[in-house]
C-alpha cells in the first residue's frame, strides 16, 4: 500500500528546546492511524509540521511530493486539513462563517453548499446556532465546527489534534463515532489523542510517542495491555 | 437653529474624515497589529498623484484617480516597509511606520517643494445647499454621506465576502486562518489596500476644503484618527467609526461652545474630554467587546 503520508526523520526544534527527535511515520490511504503519548511528547509538533505552521526539518512526503517547504495555506489546496488542538474556531465569526472559511480553496460553490448542508445534517445543533458567533458554543460542539470545518475544504488527509481535550465523556464518544464513521467513509485520518482508549476504538495502528521519539509503532490491537500502555497512557 | 444644524453638520462632517482615517488604522490594526503612522503620507501620496495629473481637468477622473493611487502606495508600503517586520516585534512595526513617514514627507519635500501647493480641481465641490430652510455646505454634506457609503460598503464587504470574512478572522488568529487555506499575504494586502482606499477618499475631502497640498498634510490628521481609534477601542472597526464621529463632535462642540478669546483651548480641552472618557473606559468605547463570547483552553 502506498503512503499518503510519510515523515521522514522529522525534527523540530523550538530553539535550544528538541521537541521531536528523527520521527519516521507513514499513514496510508483510507487509514485511520493514532499517535498517542503524555503531555510534551511532541504529538501536537509533529501535526504543526505537517499543517506547516512549525518549521521542521527532515521530510515531509504527501501524495508522492515534498512538502517539507511548502507554505502551510498551499497543503490546503493539496488535501491537508486540521482541526488543532484547542479546536482554534474564529470565536467572533457566525458557525455559517466558520464553515465557509472552511471551504476557502474550493471554487464549486453548488457542492460546497451541499456539504455544508450535509455536516449541518450530521451535527444538528450547528444548524441550530448557524448564525451565532461560534465563541458562544459549548466545548463539545465547538470541537464538532472545529472538525466540519477541516473536512468542508475535502481533504486527502484529515488531522485531529486533541478532538477529546476538555470535553465530558458523552461528548467525546459522540465525537468517536463520528470519527470512526468518517473512516469507515474512506477517509484517511492521523488522530492525536491522549485518550487512547477512544483513539484506539478504530485506529488501524498506533505510533506512541515519548520525549519526541517513537517508543511503539505497530498494530493497534498489540499495544491494547502492554506495559506501555500503562507506562504512558491513561486509558 | 440655523446655527445648530450648521454645527451639526460641520460637527459630522469632520466627524466622517477622522472616521475614515481612523477606520484606515483600524483594518490595519486589527489583522497586523501594526499602528501605520505613515497612512497619513498614503493621504500625501495621493494627494500629489493628483495635484500632479491636475491638467486632466475633470473631477471625476481625479477622483477615481486619488482613491486608486492611496490603494497602489498602500499596498506597496506594505510590501516593501512592513512585510519584511511582520513577525518583528509591534514596537519594529511602529518605528518603521514612523522611518517611513518621515521617509516619504522629505521625499514630497525634495520632489515637489516643501512649501504649500495650490490645487482648485476640487473647488467645485464647495457651494452652498438650501435643504428647507437651511443653508449647509455641499462639501461637508457629502463628506458625511461618502463616508457612510463607504464604511458601509466595508461592512458589507467584511460580511459577505470570503476575503472580507478571512479577515474578520484573522485579526483574532491569523494563523488558523492560514489553515484554511487562505493566503496570509493575501489577507494582508486586502487589509492595506482597503485602508488605502478610506484614505483616498479622505484625502478628496481634504483637497476639496483646503484646497492645496502640503508635504505633512496627512500626518496631523492621522494622529487625530489615532486618538479617535484609541476613545474607540484600538482594533475594533465599529469603535473606529464612532470614535471618529465623536472626536469631530467633541471639537465643533467646544469650538462652537467656548468664548471667542478662548479658542486656543480648544484642542488642550478636547483631550481633557478624551481623557475623562478612557479613565471612564479604559479599553475605550468599544475596546471591551473583543473579550465576550471567547472560549479558550
Amino acid at each position: 500500500m502506498s503512503a499518503l503520508l510519510r515523515l521522514e526523520g522529522l525534527t523540530v526544534d523550538y530553539g535550544p528546546v528538541r521537541a521531536v527527535h528523527g520521527l519516521d511515520l507513514t499513514v496510508a490511504a483510507g487509514e485511520l492511524v493514532a499517535l498517542l503519548g503524555p503531555n510534551g511528547a511532541g504529538k501536537s509538533s509533529t501535526i504543526g509540521a505537517i499543517t506547516g505552521l512549525v518549521s521542521c526539518s527532515g521530510k515531509v512526503m504527501f501524495d508522492g511530493a515534498d512538502i517539507t517547504r511548502m507554505p502551510a495555506e498551499m497543503r490546503v489546496e493539496r488535501g491537508i486539513a486540521a482541526s488543532p488542538e484547542g479546536r482554534r474556531v474564529f470565536a467572533n465569526l457566525s458557525v455559517a462563517e466558520n464553515l465557509r472559511l472552511g471551504a476557502a480553496t474550493r471554487k464549486d460553490s453548488t457542492a460546497m453548499r451541499a456539504d455544508m448542508a450535509r455536516y449541518l445534517e450530521l451535527f444538528p445543533v450547528l444548524a441550530e446556532r448557524y448564525d451565532q458567533p461560534a465563541g458562544t458554543l459549548s466545548g463539545g460542539e465547538q470541537q464538532m465546527l472545529a472538525i466540519a470545518r477541516a473536512l468542508m475544504s475535502r481533504p486527502k488527509l484529515l488531522l485531529l489534534d486533541e478532538p477529546s481535550l476538555g470535553l465530558a465523556p458523552l461528548i467525546v464518544a459522540r465525537i468517536f463515532d463520528f470519527i470512526g464513521r468518517l473512516k469507515a467513509e474512506g477517509m484517511t485520518v492521523l488522530l492525536v489523542e491522549q485518550n487512547a482508549a477512544q483513539a484506539m476504538r478504530f485506529a488501524d495502528r498506533v505510533y506512541v510517542l515519548a520525549t519526541g521519539q517513537t517508543s511503539y509503532a505497530g498494530p493497534a490491537s498489540e499495544l491494547v495491555g502492554s506495559d506501555l500502555m500503562a507506562m504512558y497512557l491513561r486509558s | 437653529m440655523e446655527y445648530l444644524v450648521q454645527q451639526l453638520v460641520n460637527a459630522l462632517a469632520f466627524g466622517s474624515e477622522y472616521a475614515l482615517v481612523a477606520l484606515g488604522l483600524a483594518v490595519v490594526f486589527s489583522i497586523m497589529g501594526l499602528v501605520n503612522f505613515a497612512h497619513g503620507e498614503v493621504i500625501g501620496a495621493s494627494a500629489y498623484t493628483v495635484f500632479l495629473a491636475a491638467g486632466l481637468g475633470s473631477p471625476a477622473a481625479a477622483v477615481v484617480l486619488a482613491v486608486l493611487a492611496a490603494m497602489v502606495v498602500s499596498v506597496a508600503l506594505e510590501r516593501v516597509a512592513f512585510r519584511p517586520v511582520r513577525n518583528a516585534p509591534t514596537t519594529t512595526g511602529l518605528l518603521t511606520a514612523f522611518g517611513v513617514s518621515i521617509f516619504l514627507q522629505n521625499l514630497f519635500q525634495l520632489l515637489i517643494s516643501p512649501r504649500p501647493q495650490a490645487f482648485s480641481l476640487f473647488n467645485g465641490m464647495s457651494t452652498t445647499w438650501h435643504l428647507g430652510p437651511y443653508a449647509v455646505s455641499s462639501l461637508q454634506v457629502m463628506e458625511f454621506v461618502i463616508a457612510a457609503v463607504a464604511m458601509a460598503a466595508l461592512v458589507l464587504f467584511l460580511n459577505r465576502s470570503t476575503l472580507g470574512i478571512a479577515m474578520r478572522a484573522a485579526s483574532r488568529d491569523f494563523s488558523t486562518v492560514r489553515l484554511m487555506g487562505i493566503r496570509a499575504n493575501r489577507v494582508i494586502a486586502a487589509a492595506f489596500a482597503i485602508s488605502g482606499a478610506l484614505a483616498g477618499i479622505a484625502c478628496v475631502f481634504i483637497l476639496a476644503r483646503r484646497g492645496g497640498v502640503t508635504p505633512d498634510m496627512g500626518f496631523s490628521l492621522v494622529l487625530k484618527a489615532f486618538v479617535a481609534c484609541v476613545i474607540g477601542g484600538f482594533g475594533s472597526l465599529v469603535g473606529a467609526a464612532a470614535g471618529g464621529i465623536l472626536l469631530g463632535f467633541i471639537e465643533v462642540g467646544l469650538l462652537a461652545a467656548l468664548p471667542q478669546e478662548m479658542g486656543g483651548l480648544k484642542e488642550a480641552l478636547t483631550y481633557v474630554i478624551v481623557t475623562l472618557i478612557l479613565l471612564y473606559k479604559p479599553e475605550g468605547l468599544f475596546g471591551a467587546r473583543r473579550e465576550l463570547g471567547d472560549k479558550e483552553f
